[in-house]
């Protein structure tokens, strides 16, 4: 393949790439720590071995993760100007800011994760347990940064533009663009959701094996300690968040709804097929006056369809409007489970006897398990849904992904290259993990 | 002269300096574990993986640092660079990103020797190729117009890095990490005269081949980079700062030899320290030469001032939590 077209779709494949990539390293990096920190203190506090075998084994899971999240966010940061360089011409000085900071807020965390995985010997417990704390709080505030520059290319504000050159730069105006807090929010619980469901979905495993393990059954609750009421708030962070894009990115709503026509009282559509040649989603089971109701909490509000942009502003439909179904089909699975490990710790509460109780919540444990992936699954089709919802514009409304693209040609190289690197490190990662984390654990029954 | 984008420039090779003063020594550590051999082999990898273990990821932030404050404060710059830098740039990064993750994984491997001696290649695969790509890079850039066309019209492997001049500045650069490397080495080897001797040999070594490629570089600048060369050799500053580099070189030199070892790892941080800047001071007031000045490519004065507002800020948490990371790995003798 040759040629401009060829070449922007290898920019959009190497940066798509990096980034889904990445962004599973990150949420790790996010939520890992808080709950390595919460076993930690849970030893300091009661002195039980197990809760200490659970800190050093997710610190050591922390230790490859957080490396290679690490090597490819320096990617990342290198790879908006190898590929984009147009739009860091333009946009560096508006949202480099919180790139900046997310500097700082990542040095920070590097800095005390080195502390915490080397120094369990060398500090006092105190100053371990609170360098813990450190990185759980700097890895949020890298999110927080992160999530801050994406939000301002959702929504651009804080310049004005002239001469196709921004002017009149307010950087702390750009760096809190309207609907940044939705968005912040709703990065930070999934990926806590995330992480905390894929670990419990292990320990949950194990325990469907050896129901007495106290290992298990500590790490099981710790991790439910965070994906219940990750899972229980992250429905509600989504209806702010398509409240959010409902206003802002009409466009976008559109897409993920598989809404072509503008109407007033429009249906929600389940599942479904868009198809842009005959302006229809098939297949979709549509619940009546539903995307008027969520989108403006109003039965019969006009919804804004795909027919009133110009057809070179729409994005692909199908990839949006899919990712979209599987973001909250997976969003709502995780928080049934969550609710029905709820009702069984409010049912036993009287009674004293913990959860998991050994033998009695089998199904509720297979439930866990079975759901432990659907977080990053979530996660990863939350990203594709905002970030092919803004195509075809890198900069929403503003600068188009196709004028940003790097004028350098022969893009397929750098794209199977990356993609060979990706690939082999994420199996590598998949390899070492296993080893970690499917240990049986039999030698920690306590 | 110092206004906003004098100061910004300072910062960022401030920064560049600490990335090359720490995370230098990491690559160079790899050099030093491609080199172990003997019977005392596996104990000098170990000292070199001990070593770097604590800190090598608080050290290559430096480089995410300099790269955002690039971004931020010359934004047409940091796109030029990217652009004309394209292909030794992904080279560069694919390394970081292989000895990095191979650095984890040869300690995830535990006590699986075969894996490990793969992690372990893969990691001084990307340690020797990492400063020898920045070296390059580094002189492209200074070198600036001495090949017309320099904006790619595709991404060749070939271009201003791969010159004689540039390849002589890779090695440089590789040779300055192996020196700091070794220094550093013998300093962490308190109480283990063995090894504190085999890396007080490799220092020396190290140290003279440095010399070497110093002046081979200087050499070859005349035509490589004329306005380096021009840099290096007639402005009012240039002979002083050749003298204090030189200066520092030979003390560190002689601080091995007679086996000072902390005033020698002194010595050698400023020595790289000011080889760093002389290369900085030498291209400036360009960040691309001969195309953007630091006032041609800054970004609006409200970001600027803000942006060192935000570094001043950022040094506060920053600098503590280092010194507390190094002197809770660095301060004991072993």
């Amino acid at each position: 393949m040759e040629g401009p077209a060829a070449d922007l779709m290898f920019a959009r494949g190497q940066m798509a790439l990096s980034l889904a990539f990445h962004i599973v390293f990150a949420a790790v990096g996010v939520a890992l720590p808080a709950l390595m920190v919460v076993a930690e203190l849970l030893y300091r506090r009661t002195n039980d071995e197990i809760y200490l075998q659970l800190a050093q084994r997710w610190s050591k899971g922390t230790a490859i993760l957080f490396a290679v999240g690490a090597v490819s966010g320096t990617m990342l940061s290198f790879e908006l100007g190898l590929l984009w360089p147009r739009f860091m011409a333009f946009a560096g000085a508006i949202i480099g800011m919180p790139f900046s900071l997310e500097g700082f807020a990542f040095f920070t965390e590097a800095i005390f994760l080195g502390i915490y995985l080397y120094g369990w010997e060398r500090v006092s417990p105190r100053l371990h347990l609170l360098s813990g704390v450190a990185v759980t709080v700097s890895g949020a505030f890298s999110a927080l940064f992160v999530v801050l520059a994406n939000a301002w290319m959702n929504v651009p504000s804080g310049f004005k533009v002239r001469g196709g050159l921004p002017v009149d730069v307010k950087p702390l105006a750009a760096m809190f663009s309207p609907g940044w807090a939705v968005e912040v929010v709703h990065v930070l619980l999934s990926s806590y959701l995330a992480t905390a469901a894929a670990m419990a979905a292990v320990h949950a495993a194990f325990l469907l094996r050896d129901p007495h393990s106290r290992f298990h059954r500590g790490a099981l609750r710790i991790a439910m300690l965070f994906a219940v009421p990750a899972a229980l708030l992250q429905p509600l962070s989504g209806d702010f968040s398509a409240r959010a894009v409902a206003i802002r990115q009409p466009a976008k709503l559109a897409a993920l709804e598989g809404q072509f026509h503008t109407e007033r009282g429009a249906p929600l559509r389940l599942g479904g097929w868009p198809d842009p040649s005959t302006h229809t989603t098939r297949y979709a089971l549509e619940i009546p006056h539903g995307l008027s109701f969520l989108a403006f909490h109003d039965l019969h509000a006009e919804v804004r369809g795909l027919d009133s942009f110009p057809v070179d502003d729409w994005p692909e439909t199908r990839v949006v409007h899919v990712a979209f179904q599987v973001m909250v089909g997976a969003g709502s699975a995780l928080a049934l489970v969550a609710l029905w490990w709820v009702g069984v710790w409010w049912r036993r509460r009287s009674s004293g006897r913990s959860m998991p109780y050994p033998n009695e919540d089998r199904t509720l444990l297979w439930a866990v398990a079975l759901s432990g992936p659907l977080g990053f699954l979530a996660l990863e089709a939350g990203w594709t849904v905002t970030e092919v919802g803004r195509q075809p514009w890198i900069v929403y409304g503003l600068i188009r992904t196709g004028a940003a693209v790097t004028p350098v040609a022969g893009l397929g190289v750098p794209f199977a290259l990356v993609g060979v690197v990706y690939l082999g490190l994420g199996i590598v990662v998949a390899v070492l993990l296993g080893r970690l984390f499917l240990k049986t654990g039999a030698a920690h029954v306590g | 002269m110092w206004g906003e984008p004098a100061l910004l420039g300072a910062v960022i090779l401030g920064a560049l300096i600490l990335y090359v003063l720490f995370g230098g020594a990491d690559f160079g550590g790899g050099v030093w574990h491609l080199c172990a051999v003997g019977r005392r082999a596996s104990r000098q990898r170990a000292l070199i993986a001990d070593a770097i273990g604590p800190i090598w990821e608080a050290n290559h932030v430096w480089l995410i640092l300099v790269v955002v404050v690039l971004f931020t404060g010359f934004p047409p710059a940091y796109a030029e660079i990217s652009t004309r830098f394209h292909a030794p740039l992904l080279a560069l990064l694919l390394a970081i990103v292989a000895r990095g993750s191979a650095f984890a994984f040869r300690s995830a491997s535990g006590e699986r020797t075969r894996e490990r001696r793969g992690w372990g290649g893969v990691f001084i695969g990307g340690s020797v190729a990492s400063p020898l790509l920045l070296g390059m890079i580094a002189a492209a850039l200074v070198a600036g117009d001495v090949d017309a066309g320099l904006t790619p019209a595709r991404l060749g492997w070939s271009g201003p890095w791969l010159t004689p001049f540039a390849l002589a500045a890779g090695l440089f650069a590789l040779a300055l990490c192996a020196f700091l490397a070794a220094v550093y080495l013998t300093v962490e080897a308190e109480g283990a005269p063995d090894l504190q001797e085999d890396f007080r040999r490799r220092a020396l070594a190290s140290g003279i081949v440095c010399g070497v490629l110093a002046l081979a570089t200087f050499l070859l600048s005349e035509a490589g980079a004329p306005r380096v060369y021009q840099g290096l050799s007639i402005r009012r500053w240039s002979w002083p700062l050749h003298g204090a580099t030189a200066l520092a070189a030979v003390s560190a030199l002689l601080a091995v030899a007679g086996r000072r070892f902390r005033l020698a790892r002194l010595a050698a941080a400023a020595q790289v320290a000011l080889v760093v800047l002389g290369w900085g001071a030498s291209q400036y007031p360009f960040v691309v030469v001969p195309d953007l000045t630091l006032a041609a490519a800054s970004a609006p004065r409200a970001t600027q001032t803000l942006l060192l507002a935000t570094l001043g800020a950022g040094a506060l948490v920053l600098f503590p939590s280092l010194r507390l990371l190094f002197r809770v790995f660095k301060s004991r003798p072993r």
